[in-house]
């Protein structure tokens, strides 16, 4: 049994709904009992979709267990039929409808269907939201992708490859299909299919008639794209393209895999390496940032923040254990410990110690970044109705790069900003309680610049308290409220390493010298 | 505004003592697009400010509760979801044993509870966890500082609102009893309603009055054979058959909706304890007239639109009786999850003869008759709302019906406001 507040990933049908409700042509019959049907306000409002998801729940109640559930599954796949004539069905079980199995793959074959059904086995008490999407596309996959009479190689014909993994409800994968699918064509690569967003069930049959397979979003695609290479020969990307770098190396081993010369792309190139070197910039190198969401978004921004912004990586983490490895090993070469939770207080305890300057995370992290009062942004889902902009905003490729220096940096206070505040932090106009100039929540952040402290001491437990004498306090007020969390805590550091029971003014100035910035 | 009672509520009053016309309900069974009863913990926990309610289910009810009302925007929930895992339901764990170990973790890290709900779900109570006895078991441990009841607010049994009914009939046997007479005003509603309605109990000289549930669960609520009690809620049967058993009597009434129901409701209470016309009169004359002011604003926009109501809070009913007599809407369907004769018996003889009643949902079906209907607005839940828009239909989302206060005279205008906003939204954009 695990206590749970807040969760980073639903149950696997969820996933499997992510699946269904990106594809056209394709008809989920869920066993469910009342209220699952929570999970359509996922996509309708969270998302913004238009359509219904096309998933029938059996809205089973107490009374018909034990006597004629089974029935009410055979009615619900049959109604769905009728009314929505899929191409092709997928059927399964919610977390309930597991416990009282009625196996809804065997009673749909009895319905003898005209048309493919796919039976879904996702262990509701073991597995979770991304295994099911993962687990779901692979179902379908294997159950519909047949083997095609394969080009024969000519110079006349571009390559061709598959684009694999975006869902609804990820993360960008709108916009991030449109932007690596634009950089494709830039390098002659034609896209065969893209799926599961978009395609139909007939589509996946024509998968195996590329020549190779770009697997944007492993955490959906990776199983997939494994059977696809098995069974047809298909090679797949292992570059996820974000960042400046990472966009690069994917460009290269997407032109090895389709034989192609990487062309000159100077003229879509990114803006973000000028935009990094730029004297404006001076300002983020070496801050500290705290990076936690699903193990492939973590990672790449973990290179971004280092690489291509000078940032220092001080967390790293992932809440998906699938993806835990490479996250581990990536922190490894920060000198940093993975944080591998799905306990959002763990993650909240973590940074309340280390007492980041920027926080990329997820929703959750968004959340304990307020509470903080730390700046945050959006890197991975779980996200929320404001990460699904109306504009054209890609994490991946040139434009994605772009999107990320914006969007990472917008939340800090701007460089001249920051000197002014140290400078004058008595002026009764600007004073840093006010908070960023171009941000909104004037006022808000000396109550969270507390919090901050509270926290930092609640997460290191019964630690003996510190007398600050009130001249080394009021020394601290005048340090602006986006660094005194953290010099608060290494002047306290400090003296308990050298067992001052008072922070005297010099205790403050000797912590300032022995940590610097 | 020189009448003793006004011309709307004495025709109510007049039709409440008539027999209800018999009317159709169509009954339908299948997909149902309505929350749980988990999802009305989404305000109790705000409601019971020193309550906890740890919900014993799966990872789809943690998920359900964090996604419902987008309530991650809040402060730390008063709420939690102790997650069956596989080792629970393979017996490689005692559950009781590990269900033990989690509320002694939570009491732990929140010391400031004093009433914690074990909250069934569907997976507990399709394995048979019995709940009742881990709450007298764990009572037992942690008595007198925290009382630990338990309920279900599984789908299997329980509509969204049920919920609280579930909660606060789990609540009715630890009341104390009281041979004293009194009133209690059952179901919760917003602080500031709350208030409104304890200033005219005041005035009317009508004492004491409890409102269950009460912010602290500390404040006692007492109950016995001279309490008389008003649904400030339509979604009570239980919790008030569970008074009725300890004697207390239900004053019937419409419900507080628009200021025909307010009246209603209030003149109830007023009969009970032998409030004089000419006192009634004096105390609801000023807020009775505010809110027909506040609601002649939203004639123009209302008046002649056509409604259609899916299933929701069981708030339909009385809300589809406020629109059509108080705004002049008409109606096409007011469909509710649960139709309880009693309980709705007035409202019901208010409704206009030929207005299709529906229980239940298949929502397919409905959303073939809404279509046919073409109403000018349609109340549905969340997962219908953008999708209905897309088809050119206006939409007003039946939860905000419950996370807005909209009870009582100085409510009217603000329960206009929910229905006429869509429609004014329509008519400004052009894009």
């Amino acid at each position: 049994m695990q206590l749970t507040v807040w969760t980073y990933e639903g149950p696997p049908h969820v996933g499997a709904m992510r699946i269904a409700t990106a594809m056209e042509g394709l008809h989920y019959v869920l066993h469910a009992p009342q209220g699952d049907t929570y999970a359509d306000l996922l996509f309708t409002m969270i998302e913004r979709r238009a359509k219904r998801p096309p998933v029938t729940y059996t809205t089973f109640e107490a009374r018909d267990l034990g006597s004629d559930t089974a029935e009410i599954f055979k009615s619900a796949a049959r109604g769905a039929y009728e009314r929505f004539q899929p191409q092709a069905m997928i059927v399964g079980a919610s977390c309930t409808a597991e416990l009282i199995q009625d196996d809804p793959g065997g009673l749909t074959k009895a319905l003898d269907l005209p048309i493919p059904v796919i039976a879904l086995e996702l262990p509701s008490y073991s597995k979770k939201e991304n295994w099911g999407a993962s687990e779901t596309f692979y179902r379908l996959v294997r159950g519909l992708a047949t083997e095609q009479p394969k080009r024969a190689p000519s110079r006349l014909t571009r390559p061709i490859c598959n684009v694999l993994g975006p869902t609804a409800l990820g993360f960008r994968h709108r916009d991030d299909v449109r932007e690596i699918t634009g950089l494709l064509f830039q390098l002659g690569i034609d896209v065969n299919v893209v799926a599961p967003l978009g395609a139909t069930p007939h589509d996946l049959t024509r998968l195996p008639a590329a020549d190779f397979n770009v697997s944007l979003y492993p955490e959906i695609a990776d199983v997939a794209v494994r059977f696809l290479e098995k069974e047809f020969g298909q090679p797949f990307t292992k570059t996820i393209p974000i960042g400046v770098g990472a966009t690069n190396d994917f460009i290269a081993e997407v032109c090895g895999l389709a034989g192609v010369e990487v062309p000159d792309l100077s003229a879509f190139a990114s803006n973000m390496p000028w935009w990094s070197r730029s004297v404006d910039s001076n300002y983020l190198t070496g801050k500290r940032v705290f990076i936690f969401g699903d193990g492939t978004h973590a990672l790449a921004a973990a290179r971004v923040a280092a690489d291509e912004l000078a940032f220092t990586v001080v967390g790293l983490g992932c809440y998906n254990r699938e993806f835990a490895r490479p996250v581990r090993e990536a922190a490894t070469e920060l000198g940093l410990e993975a944080l591998i939770t799905e306990d959002y207080l763990e993650v909240e305890a973590a940074i309340a110690r280390l007492q980041p300057e920027l926080i990329l995370g997820t929703q959750m992290e968004r959340h304990i970044a307020k509470r903080l009062g730390i700046p945050c942004a959006v890197i991975s889902a779980p996200v929320h109705v404001q990460d699904f902009p109306a504009r054209y905003a890609p994490q991946m490729g040139f434009e994605g790069a772009n999107v990320l220096f914006d969007t990472w940096v917008h939340p800090l206070i701007m460089g001249l900003e920051e000197h002014l505040l140290g400078m004058f932090r008595e002026d009764f106009e600007f004073n840093d309680s006010a908070g960023a100039s171009h941000l909104g929540g004037h006022g808000a952040a000396e109550k969270v610049s507390e919090a901050v402290a509270a926290s930092a001491q609640a997460g290191e437990g019964a630690i003996a308290v510190l007398h600050w004498a009130p001249e080394a306090e009021n020394e601290l007020k005048k340090i602006p409220f986006f660094v005194r969390g953290k010099a608060k805590r290494n002047t306290e550091a400090f003296a308990r390493d050298k067992h001052l029971e008072t922070i005297t003014l010099e205790t403050l100035y000797d912590a300032k010298a022995s940590y610097g910035r | 505004m020189t009448q003793l009672i006004p011309p709307l509520a004495a025709k109510a009053l007049s039709d409440c003592a008539a027999p209800p016309p018999a009317r159709v309900v169509l009954r339908e069974r299948g997909q149902r697009e309505v929350f749980c009863g988990l999802t009305s913990i989404m305000w109790l926990h705000r409601k019971m400010q020193d309550a906890f309610f740890l919900i014993v289910g799966s990872r789809t009810c943690a998920h359900l509760m964090q996604s419902a009302a987008g309530v991650m925007i809040f402060a730390e929930p008063r709420f939690a979801t102790a997650i069956i895992e596989e080792r629970d339901l393979a017996g490689m764990a005692d559950i009781n044993e590990e269900l033990n170990k989690t509320v002694s973790r939570l009491l732990e890290r929140r010391p400031e509870i004093k009433l914690l709900f074990l909250v069934g779900s569907c997976p507990s109570e399709v394995i048979k966890l019995d709940l009742g006895r881990a709450a007298e078991r764990l009572s037992m441990t942690y008595s007198p500082r925290v009382r630990i009841l338990n309920y279900s607010g599984s789908g299997i049994e329980t509509t969204f609102t049920q919920g609280e009914d579930a909660c606060l009939t789990a609540m009715v046997p630890e009341l104390p009893a009281t041979d004293e007479a009194g009133l209690v005003v059952v179901g919760a509603l917003a602080d500031v309603v709350e208030d409104q309605f304890e200033r005219i109990f005041e005035a009317l000289g009508i004492g004491p009055v409890h409102f269950l549930p009460s912010r602290k669960a500390g404040t006692a609520v007492p109950v016995g054979p001279n309490t008389k009690f008003l649904l400030a809620q339509p979604w009570l049967r239980d919790t008030a058959r569970t008074l009725e058993a300890r004697g207390a009597t239900h004053l019937p009434a419409l419900f507080p909706l628009g200021a025909e129901g307010t009246t209603s409701w209030l003149k109830a209470a007023a009969d009970a304890f032998g409030v004089s016309a000419e006192r009634f009169h004096a105390v609801t004359e000023m807020p009775r007239a505010r809110a027909t002011r506040a609601l002649a604003r939203y004639n123009d926009t209302l008046a002649g639109k056509s409604l259609f109501c899916f299933p929701d809070s069981q708030l339909e009913i009385p809300l589809a009786r406020f629109l059509s007599r108080e705004l002049g809407m008409t109606l096409e369907e007011v469909g509710t999850p649960y139709l309880h004769s009693v309980h709705m018996a007035d409202e019901l003889a208010l409704l206009p003869a030929d207005v299709r009643i529906s229980e239940g949902q298949d929502v397919d079906l409905q959303l073939d008759r809404c279509r046919d209907a073409r109403p000018d607005i349609t109340l549905c839940g969340l997962g219908l709302a953008n999708p209905l828009e897309q088809e050119g239909l206006t939409t007003k989302w039946s939860i905000e019906l419950v996370f807005t206060p909209i009870q009582g005279y100085e409510q009217c205008g603000d329960l206009a406001e929910l229905f006429a906003r869509p429609l004014n939204r329509r008519t400004r954009l052009a894009v």
